[in-house]
């Protein structure tokens, strides 16, 4: 298990290193964190010719918290978003997800771009990115960049909208907005495995303290993240009356995950429809202030 | 005695180097040597038509290519089959590189030796084999059907059948007394394929002397002693010309006892025909698919039992899956069949088995060897009998137990090592009122009556098991005082991580009266030690440290006579302490260890002043006998050995509590309990790490672990992300509490430790899966998943 | 025509230095050497191990500018320049052993000792972070790390052990 040969190139800037990336054709892969490249290479199951690494790009380990949002620069690692307190006040959502991405030793190197690009449907961050609505931002050789949205990001399993030649530099992550609470569900087969099934919830309420928008996004159960607006199924009733059993229900019947060695078809689908209602029962009570949620269960 | 270091938590000898970096392990050797690698089946059965190494040629870095084509005679032939048994009539080994056919995924076809590994690798990758895909037989149901042959001349893909049965003591058969019995069941039972998986993969390093020639040869293996022979066969080498040496090994749990892999044949054999030194260091998906599983069978029992749940006849088939290859014979299915009876007696009992070839990895003892799978199946039928009657399951239990003063137990039947079943002490009833304190048993139902007001859904579940351990034939121990006063202890078996340096210099102070810090230990070297069988079965504290005991005794009784000698005393009146032979109860007059070493080796020659009160001039001898004795040596030094008559059984009891969660069906384990009795303890720090770890592989066993084969034959978890070993927060807190019935067996009356943690796992996670469900739960492992759809298909 | 182990003509070979406990290595290699075969190997620096080469089982933990990385999932070349702790370099200046390494030999938590190093490394950071840490931070921060032999339960102790060795000693652990 030792990877295959690749020319090295490491550039220093971001011109650079989009210039670099551009000669390569298609044959070239950034190299971020690695932790989820490496693994690949190391059993041959990736042999890039060309390895454009962008851990000397300092100008791209950002974390940006500001009322809209947060920019997540394309080297900053999970281990970094996750302590940021600045984050976790203007969007929650990511710290309770990193806490599930992997262990804490690979977290100090994986970075929450890489993850996005990766676009793997069993991942926790792609399912935060879908929720929210955020985007990533696309740079390229002689091209201003564009930020494209989540919900035309991730194509299919590890398919990501990245064109040759193109590196994403930031990915933003839209704030809460007011009476919002957020809640990040799943479970793995082991402390730290990527989910068998999650859910990241985000529910909205109204003056009233009604539901006025509900909605998830479910990770293991399709080839992207499934993003499922479930305001109407809530049918904008307080959280305590809502039919949550009801909403778990729709939430089973729209997604439809497929079994592997770790589990079947329909485990997953029930668990998401579980999972569900759990994170959305935690998102609509921290929406209405009523704190002491953290604990998923 | 007094330097009481027997039984005392003594810190480890071994970890001041382990702990800062400086353990030498098997890939850490061999800075400068070539690099192995090897092409590996892709297909689980295939013929090969045609192997292409051309493009290979130029690869950077290249050395060597071999096939089966270019291996010498003896090399060439099939491995060995190491356990030979008249049962086992289609015994069937690997070529070291595959012969026209492969018979698994990841079967050694082409060996490439490169400046290193990524070369290597590269390399491999270049030769093209061009494979005429066989059908693939896979599980054992498929397997018997006989539609399609791992090998075409082994019909129904049967390696060995063979049935063992004990008359109810009135001369009844097993079935005859369950169809006569009051009550009756029958029902199935499946294990899968976990493995041993230690962390550190198998690995070989050689080195040719050719102008001595002479090689040694680095394994990270259970058995250096025989390793060497058989790589002195394979290569026609004098055996005093091979030495192999197991340096610190990072786990083995069975499946390093097998041997020679083909590997440990084709890298001295390379690095004798280069002349250079090569090592092959195995990464970790060659582990998976290269080296050996265990576990998988299926079970059918029926049994019958009276009003009370005493069994009074039992009779289980067994079909066992055993891989491709059978070179360790079928001593796991043996121990399935024997050892299934616990601390059980039972009225009559009959059991077959038959040991099935795959188109899968061979299986190898794990940890436990087909213990797991017995205990599984003896403590379910305690389960269903249990419910059956309505009874309570611990009391169902103690029904059936063999009482303290039966030992010696004869169960008529004949174990691993071809020697009569006879337990040879244990106090199970005990054991039980022990466990059922620990776990607080008699109260657990208004626990789980608590919980279900709450919603939550718990379980608890027991398991008990009998352990043949310490199986003969013999292990030698060789000990040597020099004259520094220090004392050198070596044993042939070799040590992965069980803290040998310590146990064995705790045996060697305690025996000669010295302090720990100047005795050393030795394994698995066979320049130090030549006679040795290997480290497995919970066998390494039994044969080496009685043979390391009574060594001691040799060299004690030595030093008290030459001692006497010097002091003009009766050795009778002589003891040692702190290193100082004195007449007892008079502290004044003494000789240290160090003069008695330096006297005992009569000498011409003073090479420092020490020495000189040896010389033939010195005036101490007596001038009437020869300097050395008839039937003496020179020398302060003993050698001895120890070959039991039979196992010493050690035994054990767990309980655990577990909740599921109605709504996931995750499963969580809340407590986790053991007693066990391994006889006297020789230092109980040591014993309660081999429980925890044992018990830890068992929880990956019951909850996480399996090897997932799809039809063509492909493993298609080979790896860490999807083989689930239990990291620290899967694995429960687990308490102990220990029973000490010494063995008469032996000298120092222990039995052995290693294995038992794992053995009774999955039978007390299924005990008690199934009392918080209400489902009965008869296949092992069992992960949320299958819970889900077992509530399912159970409608509950 | 080669490098110090002999690396072909064919591949561009790359001056790495790195600080390696405290000194400052360097060695030629190719752009794919993984850092633990780089300290392994080129460095001769054995005591980090490696278990899967896939990221799981955490053996070959080495410390990156003092945060717990795998080495096995990181280039040698990406890190040039940085920062490297290993296990050789955890224990004092006078070789004393870090109280890590102390606690774990007093509370057993090693058997084989493969995954020792990874474990030591991962739980000096650990304890740096924060020093007092409840059972629930302990089990957590050593959830990365496979041990086949000892079941956890005396690894969990030793890292209580660790913080309280520190404590006694009054000094940092790192
Ligand atoms: C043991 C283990 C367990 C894990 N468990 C989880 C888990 O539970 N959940 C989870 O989400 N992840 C998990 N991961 C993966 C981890 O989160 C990775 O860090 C992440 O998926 C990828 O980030 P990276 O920076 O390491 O990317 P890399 O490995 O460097 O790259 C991944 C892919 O993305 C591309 N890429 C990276 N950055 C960019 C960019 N800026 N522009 C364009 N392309 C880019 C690369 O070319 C490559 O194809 C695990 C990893 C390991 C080793
Ligand atoms: S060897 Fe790096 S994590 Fe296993
Ligand atoms: S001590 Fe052997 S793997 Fe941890």
């Amino acid at each position: 298990m030792k990877p295959p040969p690749f020319d090295y190139h490491a550039p220093h800037d971001l011109d650079e290193a989009l210039a670099v990336l551009a000669g390569t054709g298609g044959d070239g892969k950034v190299l971020a964190g690695g932790q989820s490249l490496i693994p690949l290479m190391n059993m041959r199951l990736a042999a890039p010719a060309h390895l454009v690494d962008i851990n000397r790009l300092a100008g791209l380990a950002t974390v940006e918290a500001g009322a809209d949002g947060v920019r997540v620069g394309a080297l900053a690692r999970h281990a970094e978003v996750e302590r940021s307190e600045r984050v976790a006040q203007v969007q929650p959502l990511l710290r309770s997800a990193l806490g599930h991405v992997a262990h804490p030793v690979i977290r100090n190197r994986g970075t929450v771009v890489g993850s996005l690009a990766h676009a793997d449907p069993s991942a926790e961050l792609p399912a935060v990115l879908a929720v929210l609505g955020g985007s990533v931002r696309v740079a390229r050789h002689g091209a201003p960049p564009r930020d494209v949205p989540a919900g035309e990001f991730f194509l299919g399993p590890l398919e990501p909208a990245l064109a040759p030649g193109e590196l994403a530099v930031s990915a933003f992550f839209p704030a809460v907005p007011p009476r919002t609470g957020t809640a990040f569900v799943e479970v793995a087969r082991r402390h730290g495995d990527y989910a068998m099934a999650g859910v990241a919830a985000v529910v909205t309420l109204d003056d009233d303290q009604r539901i006025a928008a509900a909605l998830v996004a479910c990770v293991s159960a399709g080839p992207v993240p499934v993003v499922l607006d479930l305001t109407a199924a809530c049918g904008r009733r307080p959280a305590a009356s809502t039919d949550w059993a009801a909403v778990a229900a729709e939430v089973r019947d729209r997604v439809d995950p497929d079994g592997d060695i770790h589990a079947t078809a329909g485990y997953r689908r029930h668990l998401t429809g579980v999972l569900a209602r759990r994170a959305l029962r935690i998102a609509a009570a921290e929406a209405a202030g009523e704190y002491g949620w953290t604990d998923e269960r | 005695m007094s330097t009481r270091l027997f039984g005392e938590p003594v810190a480890r000898r071994e970890d001041g180097r382990l702990v800062t970096g400086q353990g030498r392990y098997l890939d850490d050797l061999g800075h400068d040597a070539l690099a192995a690698a090897f092409v590996r089946s892709p297909h689980a059965h295939a013929r090969i038509r045609d192997i292409d190494v051309s493009a290979a040629l130029d690869a950077d870095g290249l050395v060597a290519i071999y096939t089966y084509e270019d291996l010498p005679e003896r090399v060439r032939d099939p491995l060995p089959l190491l356990i030979p048994h008249p049962a086992l009539t289609h015994g069937r080994t690997a070529y070291p590189l595959a012969r026209d056919v492969v018979r698994h995924v990841g079967e050694p076809v082409v060996m490439v030796v490169a400046r290193d590994r990524y070369l290597a690798e590269d390399a491999a990758a270049l030769i093209e084999v061009d494979y005429e895909q066989l059908k693939p037989v896979v599980g054992v149901e498929e397997a018997v059907q006989g539609a399609h042959l791992v090998h075409q001349d082994v019909p129904g893909n049967v390696g060995a059948h063979l049935v063992q049965e004990v008359p109810s003591p009135g001369g009844a058969g097993a079935e005859q007394e369950v169809d006569a019995a009051p009550h009756r069941l029958s029902f199935r039972l499946d294990i899968e394929r976990s493995a041993s998986m230690p962390l550190e993969g198998r690995g070989v390093y050689a080195r040719w002397d050719a102008d001595d020639g002479s090689l040694r040869v680095y394994s990270s293996t259970q058995t250096s002693t025989s390793v060497r022979m058989a790589v002195a066969a394979k290569l026609g080498l004098p055996l005093p010309k091979v030495e192999v040496i197991a340096p610190d090994v990072g786990g083995g749990f069975g499946v390093k006892i097998v041997h020679p892999w083909p590997e440990e044949v084709l890298v001295p054999w390379a690095a004798m025909l280069l002349g250079r030194e090569v090592k092959w260091t195995e990464d970790r998906r060659e582990h998976f698919v290269a080296s050996a599983h265990e576990r998988a069978q299926v079970q059918q029992v029926r049994v019958g039992f009276d009003d009370e749940g005493r069994v009074l006849g039992l009779s289980v088939t067994i079909l066992h899956d055993h891989g491709a290859y059978t070179p360790y014979g079928i001593i796991v299915p043996i121990i399935t069949a024997t050892q299934l009876l616990g601390p059980y007696k039972i009225g009559a009992y009959r059991v077959e088995f038959s040991s099935i070839y795959t188109n899968t990895v061979q299986v190898t003892p794990y940890r436990g060897a087909g213990r797991p799978q017995a205990v599984f199946c003896m403590e379910r039928t305690m389960d269903k009998i249990a419910a059956y009657l309505g009874r309570d399951r611990a009391q169902v239990r103690a029904a059936n137990f063999i009482q303290p003063d039966e030992f010696p137990y004869d169960q008529g039947l004949l174990f691993q090592d071809g020697r009569p079943l006879i337990y040879d002490s244990g106090d199970y009833p005990e054991s039980l009122r022990l466990l059922k304190e620990l776990v607080g048993w008699d109260d657990f139902h208004e626990v789980k009556a608590e919980a279900a007001r709450h919603g939550r859904r718990l379980g608890i579940g027991i398991g008990c098991y009998v352990e043949g351990t310490g199986v003969g034939p013999y292990e030698g121990g060789h000990v040597q005082v020099t004259s520094d006063g220090r004392v050198h202890v070596s044993t042939g078996l070799t040590s992965q991580g069980q803290g040998h340096e310590t146990v064995f210099a705790q045996i060697a102070a305690t025996e000669l009266g010295v302090p720990l810090d100047r005795v050393s230990v030795v394994t698995g070297d066979t320049r130090r030690f030549g006679y040795a069988v290997g480290t497995f079965a919970s066998r390494a504290a039994v044969l080496s440290g009685n043979a390391i005991a009574l060594a001691c005794r040799k060299v004690r009784e030595k030093a008290l006579r030459v001692a006497a000698e010097a002091l003009e005393a009766d050795p009778r009146d002589l003891e040692i302490e702190d290193g100082v032979v004195r007449v007892a109860g008079n502290p004044g007059a003494g000789v240290p260890l160090a003069t008695v070493a330096v006297l005992s080796n009569p000498l011409r020659y003073a090479f420092d002043e020490e020495a000189v009160r040896a010389t033939q001039f010195a005036g101490t001898a007596d001038l009437s006998r020869p300097p050395v004795d008839d039937g003496d040596e020179p020398g302060l030094e003993g050698r001895d050995y120890y070959s039991p008559v039979r196992s010493t059984f050690a035994s054990g009891m767990h309980a655990a509590v577990v909740e599921t969660d109605p709504d996931t069906a995750e499963i969580r384990i809340l407590r986790y309990a053991v007693v066990h009795d391994c006889g006297r303890m020789i230092n109980p720090m040591i014993v309660e790490g081999q429980i925890h770890g044992g018990v830890a592989q068992g929880v990956g066993g019951a909850l996480y672990e399996r090897m997932v084969y799809d039809g063509h034959g492909q493993l298609l978890n080979a790896s860490f992300m999807d083989f689930l070993m239990p990291y620290a927060t899967e694995v429960p807190y687990i308490q102990t509490a220990h029973l000490e019935t010494p063995s008469p067996l032996n000298p120092l009356g222990i039995k052995g430790a290693g294995e038992a943690g794992v053995i009774p796992v999955s039978a007390v996670i299924a005990s008690a899966v199934e009392d918080a469900e209400g489902i009965p739960v008869d296949r092992m492992p069992i992960s949320p998943s299958e819970l889900h759809e077992l509530r399912r298909t159970s409608r509950r | 025509m080669s490098g110090k182990r002999g690396w072909p003509v064919g591949e561009a070979l790359h001056e790495v230095s790195l600080t390696v406990n405290g000194v400052v290595r360097q060695a030629r290699v190719p752009a794919r050497r993984l850092l633990s075969d780089f300290l392994r190997h080129d460095l001769g620096l054995t005591g980090t191990h490696v278990g899967c080469e896939h990221g799981v089982c955490g053996c070959c933990t080495v410390l990156l500018d003092g945060a717990p990385v795998r080495s096995c999932l990181t280039f040698a070349v990406t890190v040039a320049g940085q920062e490297i702790t290993t296990v050789e370099g955890l224990a004092g200046p006078d070789g004393e052993p870090s109280p890590v390494q102390r606690a774990f030999a007093e509370c057993h938590a090693l058997q084989c000792g493969f995954c020792t190093p990874g474990f030591l490394c991962t739980v000096t950071a650990l304890l740096r972070d924060n020093p007092e840490p409840d059972e629930l931070h302990i089990v957590e921060g050593i959830s990365g790390n496979l041990c086949r032999c000892t079941g956890y339960q005396n690894i969990v102790k030793a890292v209580g052990r660790a913080a309280e060795l520190a404590r006694e000693g009054g000094e940092g652990t790192a």
